[in-house]
This record gives structure tokens, C-alpha cells and sequence, in this order.
């Protein structure tokens, strides 16, 4: 009996295809050619997501969406948005490692090999049309990052953040296999489009289909590190290289953010009376972890972890709201969310002494000697707490106008309570740098790449604050398509 | 034998395979077979659904499974022995540099 073939357009494969060719060419550079080619793979590392990042709009531009591979992989407008998402996300931070890697003597060509495999993998979730495709994007996200974040192998503290950050990672890779395997035996298919048809042609919701998408939205949660599944965030974060720390504080979360939509929204759109409760109780943890965790800590690496997990407790309120508003906002979130955490992270490892202590206490001062990196500090800080005019402000504003709308004014006010603490230690942290007496000098040199990325973010989290219309609209555009 | 004695069978293997990450304080290569226990268990499930379904797409993904599941092993026992190097022991007490 001959099945027939799947319709197969390898056009839509394109972006990622030529990514792995790429990342599959710098793995054989770095092995063949000597020393003085690692410079190189770097330039061409990032010349090759720009060159994928054109060539994915310039393509894609009045093209409609379409499925390929039998359904199990889309390319709609979710998937390019989060796509260009995913190329910033990967491109920056390794701009930012090259000064890095010189420095700890680190410098190899898998580093920029390992990232464009990551990138490949978390490219292929937010394409995902089927748990399987799910799945294998996942693991191809998530291995090349554990080794990433070990990466400093002769510091204890890089390779206890990545045994750590293995460990809780293949813990919920495991979760989420095992909720896939439950959704499979209740519908009979791993396709999350003929998942929602069969569920919602049911007559009774069976349990083992609710269990099963109880594990899934935890296994995913697990990778965004929304609280009570936080535990590796903080310690990974701190003992990771910086940059690498950048890395992972952006661009799982953007995948496994657009793995929630596709999951949550098409996949489990009929279980909403049995996830978004589920949802609720974790945006509520994550705002009180995020906020609350983050006073007592006086390494920035750490608190930047609990920053994110707040961040996530807002992001995850978006989607419980599950209308076009709240898709919105999460994604315009997601948007400020890489600028603000790149540009916060690029000045950690600009200000960097020493090559071991990230403590707060270090920048005391910081004003008076550096006044431009001081204020730069003050403008992501300020951005993450969500101070009008910055971009942060407009995110939080679009997340919480979505949960009014829907009705949820308990969550907005809790959100807007957690967020006003929150305040109080990215306040701290302005204020050590501006009215703190200096304790040493700061002797830090900002090489090209950096001023880049710092320009950039800045740039961004500054002109989205004040002109939110393009991205506003480009978000909402996206939604739509989606709806 | 029905469906429900190996689903039975996947859920304690699961159970197994977190209780062991969770509950051991002994040993990280504890903890690494406890991963595997787990995608073992899901491996169950699938081959046990797909054959009662009577759909061949669980039993494709357990392959699938399979071959992750050596990749995360590599990786996973990579990881543990640069961590040995730095700290000589993989006791899982003793993973404690990083705290706040």
C-alpha cells in the first residue's frame, strides 16, 4: 500500500535550511582552519543571521501563510515575528561575546557554532505545527545552551550553572515528552491542528487530555522560568558567562512564548476553562518571586534572573487574558523585553571587574566616572520597572489594558502592586550608581560591539517609549493573522 | 494485557524517574538515570498508545525519543565530568558554589 507523499515546499524551510548550512560550514572552519580564523567564524556568524534575517523579510513579504511537511511545519506571520525576534536575540549577544572570549582566553569557533545550532532549534519550535517538531526544536534549542552555559570549563561556577541548568532542562523536556505522549493517546495525533479539531469535536473533555495539557504548559513553563519552576534560573544566570547569560535570559523564552501561543491557542483553545487557571496561579507566583526574590540579592546577574521571572508573571497575564489585546501585548513585550535585557546585560559585562564579582555594590559611583554608561544603566533599569516615557512602561501598560478588558481586575491590581515593588530595587540600583561614593576607579574600555548594542537597545527601548505606533501596529498586525 | 497496565507501567516509571532527581542527595549519575527513566517511561506510553490507536505516528516519535535521548546522555555526562575537574567530587550536596 503506497501512502502518498506530504506535500512538501522546501521555499518555506528556506531561513532555516541556510542556517544550517551555515552553522554546519563554521563547525568544519573551526576545525580545520587554525588559530587565526576564530575572529572570522565570528563575523561570519553574525553576517549569516543578518543575511537569514533579510532574506526571510525580503521573501516572506506578501507571501500568505502556509503549512509544509504534512502540516508539521508553519510558516505564518507569528512564526516571522518571532523569527526576526529569535535572529536579534541570537545576533546581539554574540556581538557581544567576541571582546568577551578574547578576554578568558576562551576564543573557538563553537561558541558562534553551538549558538546557531540553538538558534536553529528554537527557529524550528516557533514554526512547530505538530508536537513532534515541537519537541525536536526544543532539545535542539536547549542542548547546545546547557554546553554554552558551561562553557568557562575551568570555572567551577560556569560548570555548576550548566549541570544545573541540565539537570531542571532535560527534568522538563521530560514533562513536557510525557504530557505529549497523554495528548497523543487521547487524540490519536501529535498535529496540534487536528488536536484542536478532535477536542473540540468531543463531546466530554476526556482527563487524560487534560492531564496531558497540564504537563505540556508545565514543561514549557519550566523553560521560560515562571515561578514555582524558577529554581535554575537564578543560579544559572549568575554563574553563566555574561553573555552567554543574555543568551539565555532572551531567547528560549521568546520560543517557548511562541510555543505557548500555538499550544495554548490552537492546540488547547477548548481546555481554556483548565489552563488558564493554572496560568493565573503562576503569573500570581511569578510577579511575587520576580519582585520579592530580587530585594535581597546584591549580584546583578541574579537579580536580573528575579527581573525576568517578574517579567514572565507579565508576559504569562497576556495570554491568560486570551484576546487579541493580550496577544499584543505579550508580543510587544517580548519585543522591549530583548532590548531592555540586552542592553542591562551588556553593561554588566562592560562594567565587569575582575572577571568574577557582578555586585551591585561595585558600581557606587558609576555617575561620576562613566556619566553616559551611568545613564544608560538608569534608562534600562527605569524601562524594566515600567516608568513612563520608556518601552517598558508601554509593554506593561498594553498587558494590563488586556486583563482589564477581560475582566480581571483582581490580576491587574496584583500586577500592578508586584510591579510598584519591583520598582523599589531597579530604584536601588540608580541610586548606587549616582548618589553612592565611588569605592575604585572604573577602568572599562567599550569596545565597538558593545557601543553598538548598547546604542541599539537604548535606541530602541527609548523610541518605542516615545513612538510605540510602528511596533504597535506591526504586533497587531501579527496577531490578527493569527486569529 | 490492556492499555491500562502499560500506562500503569509509564506512570511509575515517571514517578520513579522525578522522585529520583528529587529526592537523591547522593549521587548526579543518580540523577542522569533518572532522565532516562523518565523518557523511558514516555517511550512506553507512546509505543502503547500507538499500538492500541492503531496509528503508527507514537511509535515513529519514540525513535525520535531515542535518539535525543542519547544526545542529552552525551551531553548531560560532558557537563558532569568538566564540572568534576573544577570540584572533584559529584556528590549532589556538594553543588552548592551558587546561592543567594
Amino acid at each position: 500500500m503506497a501512502s502518498p507523499l506530504p506535500d512538501i515546499k522546501l521555499v518555506l524551510l528556506l531561513p532555516e535550511i541556510g542556517l544550517s548550512l551555515l552553522a554546519m560550514t563554521l563547525l568544519l572552519m573551526s576545525a580545520w582552519l587554525g588559530k587565526e580564523s576564530r575572529g572570522r567564524i565570528a563575523t561570519w556568524a553574525i553576517a549569516g543571521i543578518a543575511l537569514v534575517a533579510f532574506a526571510m523579510v525580503s521573501l516572506s513579504s506578501g507571501v500568505p501563510p502556509s503549512t509544509t511537511l504534512g502540516g508539521h511545519f508553519i510558516d505564518d506571520q507569528l512564526a516571522r515575528f518571532m523569527k526576526l525576534l529569535l535572529l536579534v536575540a541570537t545576533a546581539f549577544p554574540l556581538l557581544m561575546a567576541g571582546d568577551f572570549l578574547r578576554q578568558h582566553a576562551l576564543e573557538s569557533g563553537e561558541y558562534f557554532v553551538l549558538s546557531l545550532f540553538s538558534l536553529l532549534g528554537a527557529m524550528t519550535m516557533v514554526s512547530a505545527g505538530s508536537f513532534l517538531v515541537l519537541y525536536l526544536g526544543l532539545e535542539l534549542m536547549s542542548l547546545p545552551i546547557y554546553v554554552l552555559a558551561a562553557y568557562q570549563r575551568d570555572q567551577l561556577r560556569s560548570s555548576e550553572a550548566g549541570l544545573k541548568y541540565f539537570v531542571l532542562g532535560s527534568l522538563a523536556s521530560g514533562i513536557l515528552l510525557y504530557g505529549i505522549s497523554l495528548v497523543y493517546g487521547a487524540t490519536g495525533t501529535t498535529v496540534i491542528h487536528d488536536v484542536a479539531t478532535i477536542l473540540k469535536a468531543a463531546d466530554h473533555v476526556s482527563p487524560v487530555a487534560v492531564m496531558g495539557a497540564a504537563f505540556v504548559v508545565i514543561g514549557i513553563s519550566f523553560k521560560v522560568a515562571a515561578a514555582p519552576f524558577h529554581m535554575w534560573a537564578p543560579d544559572v544566570y549568575e554563574g553563566a558567562p555574561t553573555p552567554v547569560t543574555a543568551f539565555i535570559a532572551i531567547m528560549p523564552k521568546i520560543a517557548a512564548f511562541s510555543a505557548f501561543f500555538r499550544v495554548l491557542f490552537e492546540g488547547f483553545a477548548t481546555l481554556q476553562g483548565h489552563w488558564g487557571p493554572m496560568l493565573q496561579v503562576m503569573a500570581v507566583i511569578s510577579l511575587a518571586v520576580g519582585s520579592l526574590g530580587a530585594i535581597a540579592q546584591s549580584n546583578i546577574k541574579r537579580l536580573l534572573a528575579y527581573s525576568s521571572i517578574g517579567h514572565v508573571g507579565f508576559l504569562l497575564i497576556g495570554l491568560i487574558t486570551d484576546n487579541a489585546l493580550g496577544r499584543q501585548g505579550v508580543l510587544f513585550y517580548l519585543a522591549i523585553y530583548i532590548f531592555m535585557s540586552l542592553g542591562a546585560f551588556c553593561l554588566v559585562l562592560v562594567l565587569n571587574k575582575g572577571g568574577v564579582g557582578d555586585e551591585i555594590q561595585n558600581y557606587a559611583g558609576l555617575a561620576k566616572e562613566r556619566p553616559l554608561l551611568a545613564f544608560l544603566m538608569a534608562v534600562f533599569m527605569f524601562s524594566m520597572a515600567g516608568i513612563p516615557p520608556l518601552g517598558g512602561f508601554i509593554a506593561k501598560l498594553y498587558v494590563l489594558m488586556a486583563a482589564v478588558h477581560a475582566g480581571m481586575i483582581t490580576l491587574a491590581v496584583i500586577a500592578v502592586l508586584f510591579s510598584a515593588i519591583g520598582a523599589f530595587y531597579y530604584l536601588r540600583i540608580v541610586k548606587i550608581i549616582y548618589f553612592d561614593p565611588t569605592c575604585e576607579p572604573f577602568a572599562v574600555k567599550v569596545g565597538l560591539s558593545h557601543q553598538l548594542v548598547l546604542l541599539i537597545s537604548a535606541l530602541v527601548v527609548l523610541g518605542t517609549g516615545l513612538f510605540p505606533g510602528r511596533l504597535l501596529a506591526w504586533t497587531q498586525a501579527t496577531v490578527q493573522s493569527f486569529l | 494485557m490492556s492499555l491500562h497496565h502499560y500506562l500503569v507501567l509509564g506512570a511509575l516509571l515517571f514517578t520513579i524517574g522525578v522522585f529520583g532527581i528529587f529526592l537523591n542527595r547522593r549521587n548526579v549519575i543518580i540523577i542522569l538515570m533518572s532522565i532516562e527513566l523518565i523518557l523511558l517511561s514516555v517511550n512506553v506510553n507512546f509505543v502503547a498508545f500507538s499500538h492500541y490507536n492503531g496509528d503508527v505516528s507514537g511509535q515513529i516519535f519514540t525513535f525520535f525519543v531515542l535518539a535525543v535521548a542519547a544526545a542529552e546522555a552525551a551531553i548531560g555526562l560532558a557537563i558532569l565530568v568538566s564540572f568534576f575537574r573544577n570540584r572533584a567530587t559529584i556528590d549532589v550536596e556538594q553543588i552548592d558554589s551558587l546561592k543567594g
